[in-house]
């Protein structure tokens, strides 16, 4: 009997098709553009100059304040400029180029770079958050939250449980599954590192039952033992955000912002996070590559490369054949909460799961008609909201009501609109509503 | 019968006379004063409840006027500057004589000039919830988005968005200046600029923040924020902050010196 969370959620197509492929490395870039924000938080402030020459996993910009993260060299060369490039969404923002100086690639020197499994781990809580805050690694499963924050909760809150994301219940993407696979020693040692961080006896790994060789995997690894479980659950979205994981997997219930998991007790990691997390503490490596699934229906070879930050998108569409002939929209990440990129020279970053191409038919919007009051998109919202009432309040403007009716708890995961046979655009309004709901709360906020 | 008549004829007036006096008490006793001022400012307003003046409205426009005894701190730009006088004599205090204004859109991108971007926006037609999503249907994320949302909110009909051009375009003559539109434009463009002569005035159709390359290579007619304007210009009137021009309405005196030596054309000046 496998599990779920209680409210909500819809049973999506998985089209996981790059799911048999082995991850493969994509070479590094001639040219590697690297984003000051890619994490929640404020912006890292850059510690080289141009003309500086850095080596693989020179730090090349700090996260100078709490809620912030560095970012590390992923190439071996010369920094080119600091100017504003183009981001996921449009906009330009400020980065550091660094061009790359060639094949013979040289490596900081405190990095291992061997592929022997560490599994020792003998540095205390606050050397390992500490490891961890420098190798800047956020949470990879897209959110970009700073990961040391997650390790260092609130006084009042009592952690008891780690619960680590394997779900990945977006369509197309494969690349946590993958790494689950391949790196599956790497990935327990990272959860034991996780555990002593966090001073907990129990940790969870939630996973899907569309990856049946992870579950059988992992139930192999953990086999007689009882302070970590792999916990089966059953296929659905949005099962990987992290409220209906915890619910999914203890019962426990998030309260409305701003209270965060850890006021249950319980700190939530992807098990990509997990990997990096293993690689800084016991590697010394930095948060400089990550696993992406480029996908769609119609890629000639759909697959999962492990990149460099920094790598422009067009070179990982290049390896999986090009894009294909009807191809409306490139998404960096999944269908469901991925956004549309506006041209492929953007860069990889951290917070990059996917590059999924969806043809016209799949992707082109249909005609809105009236709603039909179903209450579809209430059935099918996993925070129990009412989408179509929050809708109708971003068009009379009337903020104070949306924000008794529980708006800023919305994690935009798209259930609503998904599910509406009226085709309505429930999420582009309820995004609004949030956006106006949060910045009053905001403005308030500073006044007091 | 015609006892009956009579009687009823008594009892009503009586009744009548009664009940009429006890209103006549009741309304004498518990009288709501209020000042007739507040009618008579009402009735100068335009009465477009347009909002500008972060009021819900005229009426709320003119208590507030009276309850204060001044125009202080009370903009009406959508108030003629004859209305404006009327009222201040009402009050009886010298109105502060502002300049007439009327909007302007900092965007002088057309379908012609600006560059598409490789993504199709094919969301919820509404700029706000297109501003969120990204840089839209075009290259440049700082301009005129064109799906009317200042259209929408504009209560005397000035603004349309061109077909054509697919940027939105103020009728000078019918608009106000009441600044509805300003504050519905999530992106800034639309800005209130002096009517300082009658029907001349100038600034940057621009709002590109990005560096003279990239904001070039999305649109031919953006700010590339060169400075040659303000080296040009006598009056000391032009300053450039974030790679963008911009002019200062109260120093400059309509030259149009910089309109002409601008290598992009992203001055505008309005004749």
């Amino acid at each position: 009997m496998s599990r779920t969370f209680a409210i909500g959620g819809v049973d999506i197509k998985d089209y996981k098709l790059s799911c048999n492929k082995a991850i493969e490395t994509l070479p590094s870039p001639a040219l590697a553009f690297f984003p000051l924000s890619q994490h929640i938080g404020a912006p890292a402030v850059p510690v080289v100059a141009v003309g500086d020459s850095v080596k693989v996993g020179t730090l090349i910009a700090r996260g100078e304040s709490v809620m912030s993260a560095s970012i590390h060299s992923s190439v071996c060369g010369v920094v080119k400029k600091i100017d504003a490039v183009q981001s996921v969404n449009g906009t330009n923002v400020p980065a550091i180029v660094i061009e790359s100086s060639g094949d013979a690639e040289e490596w900081e020197s405190e990095i291992d770079r061997s592929a022997d499994v560490i599994s020792e781990c003998a540095l205390s809580a606050e050397q390992i958050v500490d490891r961890i805050r420098n190798a800047g690694i956020v949470g990879l499963g897209g959110a970009c939250f700073p990961t040391h924050v997650k390790l260092v909760p609130p006084k009042d809150c009592k952690i008891d449980s780690l619960i680590i994301n394997g779900v990945e219940c977006e369509p197309f993407l494969t690349a946590d599954h993958r790494l689950m696979l391949e790196h599956s020693a790497e990935i327990v040692v990272g959860i034991e590192i996780l555990k002593k961080a966090l001073d907990v006896n129990i940790a969870y790994l939630g996973i899907e039952s569309n990856k049946k060789d992870a579950i059988v995997l992992y139930d192999r690894l953990f086999s007689g033992r009882k302070d970590i479980k792999v916990v089966k659950l059953k296929k659905k979205y949005p099962q990987g955000g992290e409220k209906q994981l915890i619910d999914a997997v203890l019962g426990r219930r998030v309260p409305n912002p701003p209270a965060l998991p850890a006021n249950v007790g319980v700190v939530v990691e992807n098990v990509a996070t997990v990997y990096a997390v293993y690689q800084a503490v016991q590697k010394n490596h930095p948060l400089i590559d990550r696993v992406v699934t480029v996908s769609g229906t119609d890629v000639q070879n759909p697959c999962n490369l492990l990149v460099r930050l920094g790598t422009p998108v067009s070179q990982l569409i290049e390896k999986a054949g090009g894009v294909p002939q009807d191809t409306a929209k490139i998404l960096h990440g999944g269908p469901m909460m991925g956004k549309v990129i506006q041209s492929t020279d953007i860069a990889v970053t951290k917070g990059t799961g996917g590059i999924v191409m969806l043809t016209v038919e799949q992707s082109k919007r249909k005609p809105e008609m009236n709603c039909v009051r179903c209450a579809k998109c209430v059935e099918a919202c996993p925070m129990g909201l009412e989408p179509y009432l929050l809708a109708r309040c971003a068009k009379e403007q009337n903020w104070d009501y949306a924000a008794e009716c529980g708006i800023m708890s919305c994690i935009e995961c798209g259930c609503c609109q998904s599910t509406c046979p009226s085709m309505r655009p429930l999420l582009d309004w309820v995004r609004y509503t949030k956006s106006k709901v949060g910045a009053i709360i905001r403005e308030r906020n500073n006044k007091k | 019968m015609p006892q009956v008549i009579v009687l009823s004829l008594i009892l009503l007036g009586s009744i009548g006379l009664i009940v009429g006096l006890i209103l006549f008490f009741v309304s004498k006793a518990f009288a709501v004063e209020t000042d007739q001022r507040i009618a008579r400012i009402e009735s100068l307003l335009p009465n477009a409840n347009c909002g500008g003046c972060g009021l819900p409205g005229c009426s709320a426009y003119a208590a507030k006027a009276v309850e204060q005894g001044s125009l202080d701190g009370l903009v009406c730009n959508a108030c003629t500057a004859e209305n404006r006088q009327l009222i201040a004599s009402i009050l009886g205090s010298d109105a502060e004589i502002l300049d007439e204004q009327v909007a302007v859109l900092r965007c002088n991108g057309t379908c012609s000039n600006r560059v598409a971007s490789q993504a199709e926006y094919d969301g919820t037609k509404t700029c706000a919830i297109a501003n969120m999503s990204g840089a839209g249907q075009w290259l440049c994320s700082y301009g005129c988005l064109g799906y009317g949302d200042c259209t929408n909110v504009c209560s005397f009909g000035a603004i349309t968005v061109d077909a054509e051009s697919g940027v939105a375009s103020v009728n000078p003559d019918v608009c106000t200046g009441c600044g509805a539109c300003v504050k519905s434009c999530p992106r800034g463009l639309l800005m209130l600029a002096p009517k300082t002569k009658p029907q001349k005035r100038i600034w940057v159709a621009c709002a590109n923040r990005d560096k003279g390359p990239v904001a070039r290579k999305s649109c031919s007619v953006a700010c590339i924020g060169c400075g040659k304007c303000a080296k040009d210009c006598s009056f000391n009137a032009i300053t450039i902050s974030d790679n963008l021009a911009w002019i200062n309405p109260k120093k400059c005196f309509l030259c149009g010196k910089c309109v002409e030596n601008c290598p992009t054309k992203a001055i505008k000046l309005f004749e």
